[in-house]
């Protein structure tokens, strides 16, 4: 898995500067403020300068990501586990509050873009139409905790194969309506427990847990399983996400 | 024993300075750059204070431990082969019987062990042997915990991915443990510190 080095986020927000965005940069501030006061010799070294040691982490990122890749068996399945171990309450996350969460636009499509054959975009309903699969599997944060949760939808490498997508494309990238954004290599997109999911614990998916389709990958960190999609793009240019861009681990395989 | 030849081999051999101090900036980066991780999602009813964390923030934590992750790796590969090979584990470090730690153990707790600078006494075996164990076991739940599903044979071992992570939490209390023993007694003894940065002969028995 070959992949363009990333671009190191400069300071200023690479989107439109969103509320959140603007939290964002201002903890950042703060954080860079807190490790300037203590350890002084080690400043520049938290993703977001142009420091060497700083482009030797974004480096060490990427060749662990190759690392990463390499590990990475496309067969061997998560564990799943039984319908007693859900967690309840599951807990909610995003990169805003629980009452900041999105409703599903009016008119919602799926849209599809990139390197496929059928651009067509999506209605739940023709999701629902294509063959579902079910899942209990281990939701890991990259903050450490975990917790087990129960999905189904449409499995990804159906879909993928359903619109005639390039299935020798490197990434497959997530963009959402509530302003997340994630990617994918297409090895773990095409991976059996990859799914487009349309239910949380048998019901179709509220908001809060990523309506009306979410990505539900067992086999990276929870981050890339997005919520609120709006559209999937298959790609060979390096397409970064939401948290990616400001030095979360692209791979984040488990 | 051996008395003719403890007077003519180094203390420390260069190759244990050499990965001694590779692994001490290790791990002391891991310490730190961990905490930034810990300190993301606090298993424990506390935090690290952020300004002694390596990073500050989560992804740069991320960043720096599974950079040093691979110092690490290398160091303790070839410290463990080195070990082994050159009979440093089996003569050093290899555990005495318990009549002789509870001897050492009870002149250490009364600060009359004799420190001899190139032999190892029952305390040290045991510490210096605890600290490997931990340090190895470190290194697997970490494995366990960045790959559960690739290394899910693995995390299995250590009873699945959140007590993996515990176990991970735990084996760096055990080692902030060795490391205040170690660095007080380094303390008391600094020429310790001499024989492990310069060449130094090992003492002969008193």
């Amino acid at each position: 898995m070959i992949r363009r080095r990333r671009h190191v986020p400069p300071s200023v927000g690479p989107v439109e500067i969103s509320p959140e965005v603007a939290k964002l940069s201002r903890r950042r501030l703060l954080r860079n403020g807190a490790s300037l006061g203590s350890l002084a010799l080690l400043t520049g070294c938290d993703l977001s300068t142009h420091s060497g040691i700083d482009a030797a982490l974004w480096a060490m990122l990427g060749f662990n990501d190759h690392v990463q890749a390499a590990l990475f068996n496309p067969q061997r399945l998560a564990e799943t586990y039984p319908a007693s171990a859900i967690t309840r309450p599951f807990r909610f996350n995003a990169y805003y509050p629980i009452w900041e969460v999105r409703m599903v636009p009016e008119n919602w499509r799926l849209a599809v873009t990139g390197l496929v054959a059928d651009k067509s975009p999506w209605t739940v309903d023709r999701l629902r139409g294509l063959p579902q699969q079910a899942q209990i599997t281990r939701h890991i944060c990259i903050e450490g905790w975990s917790q087990i949760g129960q999905w189904s939808g449409v499995p990804l490498h159906l879909f993928l194969r359903r619109v005639g997508a390039d299935l020798r494309a490197r990434y497959v990238a997530f963009t959402c309506f509530d302003g997340y954004s994630t990617s994918i290599d297409m090895a773990s997109a095409l991976h059996p427990q990859t799914i487009l999911a349309l239910d949380f614990e048998q019901q179709p998916l509220s908001p809060e847990w990523g309506a009306p389709v979410r990505l539900r990958i067992p086999v990276k960190l929870g981050f890339k399983s997005a919520k609120n999609l709006e559209s999937i793009a298959v790609t060979n240019t390096y397409p970064g996400g939401f948290w990616e861009n400001q030095g979360y681990d692209w791979f984040s395989g488990v | 024993m051996d008395q003719v030849q403890a007077l003519r081999r180094s203390a420390h051999p260069l190759p244990i300075r050499i990965m001694h101090w590779i692994g001490a900036t290790a791990i002391i980066c891991m310490f730190l750059s961990g905490w930034a991780i810990y300190n993301a999602s606090p298993s424990l009813p506390f935090t690290f204070p952020p300004g002694l964390t390596l990073g500050g923030w989560l992804a740069a934590g991320i960043a720096w431990h599974i950079s040093m992750m691979w110092v690490l790796f290398a160091d303790g590969l070839a410290y463990l082969a080195y070990g082994t090979i050159s009979g440093h584990f089996w003569r050093d470090l290899r555990p005495s019987g318990p009549r002789a730690l509870v001897r050492d153990l009870g002149d250490a707790l009364r600060f009359r062990l004799p420190h001899r600078i190139g032999h190892y006494n029952a305390v040290q075996r045991l510490l210096y042997t605890g600290v490997i164990l931990c340090i190895c076991v470190a290194v697997l739940t970490g494995l366990s915990i960045w790959k559960p599903v690739q290394l899910g044979w693995l995390a299995g071992l250590f009873g699945g991915y959140p007590l993996a992570r515990h176990i991970h939490l735990a084996m760096m209390f055990c080692i902030i443990a060795f490391l205040a023993v170690h660095l007080l007694l380094v303390a008391i003894y600094p020429r310790t510190l001499v024989s492990m940065v310069a060449s130094t002969k090992a003492e002969v028995d008193r």
